[in-house]
């Protein structure tokens, strides 16, 4: 456990030391504030579309963060062949891709804190209101749903040499899920056989992060998300990313390091 | 020759570059075609930019269902026309759009049926004054697309009804300038003057002047909608009526029967409006004998 968390605390020193983070922040802070500060037909009550903007950047950042950051990882230790003395220790590879995995998914976590935070300020000074509970459960969901994300790359950063091709495809594959996942069953019937089944199976089969996107809650005030039902999702989202962990384990354990 | 130091180098060319900014400045202002007013959008995408305001127009519809929208998926549901936009409850165009809109259905499978507790699944309307909320997008659909006329007679709809008279006013005007010979503008602007500032003189001059635009579009086989030759001449005909001149408002309705889906409720109105002419006349007959 020791060896692990010690491996996490590397990881996130790394999300800390490394720029990303702090350029991503100050982007999102400065388009948010500058939409922010416009005035549309003098009416300084509409705060929807602050919010709705502030959202997007959120999630485009965090996504940014949890695949640049875990595809860099393994790459970069075997690039630099630190993962010889790594492995060197009494360091197990099911303890190195959980290290990393846990380094990565906490990273995120205190970047979406962040975020979170200054989401709550701008859109609390200007609604005048505090749902700090859904601002909780969209944090909360958002960073179970970067878990698999984080676990999928790590995966793929098995596969793939260049953390670029793992980045790129990893980005297609996350939007992809979140923008047509939800409909995948409404193509499927359209289809005829055997693409129908094909189709249907491909929408079981893929872990249906869109669940995890309540920003339109947010946005238009609505209520909280059933507790039950955020426990359910978070079930769901663990043995999806156990199961992309044990994947990358199962071919890490045999992969030749040297490149 | 004494050699010169790179900092004055640089400072030589700072002025070098400097004074040259002063000569061409005013110069280079004439040789691009661009007008002045052109806005930050408008220079940056171009023409293009026309493609992301149906985008904003949508989401301002999206707004106005507060998330509740068809996808792309469901877009043989999604509404074909913005009339919802300014209708209130209980009217016909709102009774059709609560049936267009009923397109989620039952689930299809577990997956569906558990994912709908994070996305919002009632069919509302912003109310209490959230109507607000819509106006950013838009705007922003507007400065994108100047010639796209349902943004600026939905924003001055609500504009209007949030107390905001005077920007109702200037976005219509903005509007107008931008679509110089557009009867659905007139209308809204006619109706602001009349409903607002009660001021029917200027009223009956714009919706004149809209139903002038609206033949005129006619007569260039344009092919014009008749949704707002009906509105302009219903609205027209109350005006001249409340002012007494029955002929006139007879004429006008006469119009709108040609462009009205239930010209049989019209027919009564001229029958009723024919009545009041004829008991107007009556009354002037011995006198006149």
């Amino acid at each position: 456990m020791n060896t692990v968390l010690a491996l996490t605390g590397v990881v996130i020193k790394e999300m800390y030391r490394r720029k990303d983070f702090y350029v991503l922040f100050v982007l999102t802070a400065v388009i948010t504030l500058l939409m922010g500060s416009v005035s549309f037909f003098h009416d300084t009550r509409i705060v929807r579309y602050v919010k709705e903007i502030a959202l997007l950047l959120i999630w485009v950042s965090a996504l940014v963060i949890a695949v640049g950051t875990t595809a860099r990882q393994i790459p970069a230790e075997r690039e630099n062949r630190t993962i010889f003395p790594l492995l060197a220790k009494p360091v197990t590879r099911a303890q190195v891709i959980l290290g990393k995995f846990a380094g990565c998914w906490l990273a995120c976590g205190l970047a979406l804190i962040v975020f979170y935070l200054f989401f709550g300020v701008v859109s609390g000074s200007r609604e005048h209101s505090w749902p700090l509970l859904n601002y909780f459960q969209a944090f909360w969901l958002q960073w179970v749903m970067l878990g698999i994300v984080v676990a999928f790359v790590l995966l793929g950063s098995v596969f793939f040499s260049a953390p670029s091709s793992n980045a790129t495809i990893s980005f297609v594959v996350v939007l992809g899920i979140l923008l047509l996942g939800r409909y995948l069953n409404q193509v499927a019937l359209q289809q005829p056989e055997p693409l129908r089944s094909i189709v249907y199976g491909l929408y079981f089969l893929i872990p249906h992060l869109e669940w995890y996107d309540v920003r339109d809650l947010i946005v238009y005030d609505q209520g909280l998300v059933g507790w039950l039902d955020c426990g359910l999702a978070t079930l769901y989202a663990a043995v999806y990313a156990a199961l992309l962990l044990f994947g990358a384990w199962l071919v890490f354990r045999r992969k030749a390091l040297n490149l | 020759m004494k050699k010169l130091g790179p900092y004055l180098i640089l400072l030589l060319l700072l002025a070098a570059c400097f004074s040259l900014a002063t000569i061409l400045q005013p110069r280079a202002s004439g040789w691009s075609k661009r007008a002045q007013s052109d806005n930050v959008l408008k220079i940056l995408f171009g023409d293009g930019r026309r493609l992301f305001a149906n985008h904003f127009f949508v989401q301002a519809d999206v707004s106005f269902h507060s998330g509740y929208y068809p996808s792309i998926f469901d877009q043989a549901r999604a509404p074909k026309d913005t009339r919802h936009l300014t209708a209130k409850e209980g009217e016909p165009a709102a009774e059709e759009h609560e049936r267009q809109m009923n397109f989620l259905g039952p689930p299809r499978d577990w997956i569906e049926r558990f994912g709908r507790h994070f996305i919002i699944t009632d069919h509302t309307h912003l109310a209490g004054n959230n109507e607000r909320e819509i106006l950013p997008w838009l705007k922003l659909s507007a400065e994108l697309d100047p010639q796209k006329i349902e943004t600026y007679t939905v924003a001055a709809y609500w504009l209007r009804d949030l107390g905001k008279v005077k920007e109702a006013e200037a976005f219509l005007r903005e509007g107008l300038l931008n679509n110089p010979d557009s009867p659905e503008i007139l209308f809204e602007l006619g109706r602001l003057y009349y409903e607002n500032y009660h001021d029917p003189a200027r009223a009956r001059n714009v919706w004149d002047l809209g139903l002038r635009r609206w033949s005129e579009q006619e007569a260039a086989g344009k092919n014009p909608d008749l949704f707002p030759l009906e509105q302009i001449a219903v609205n027209l005909s109350r005006l001249e009526e409340q002012e007494g001149n029955f002929a006139r408002a007879i004429q006008l309705l006469e119009i709108a029967k040609r462009a009205s889906p239930n010209p049989e409720a019209l027919q009564k109105q001229i029958d009723e409006l024919k009545q009041k002419l004829d008991t107007r006349a009556l009354p002037a007959s011995p006198g006149s004998r």
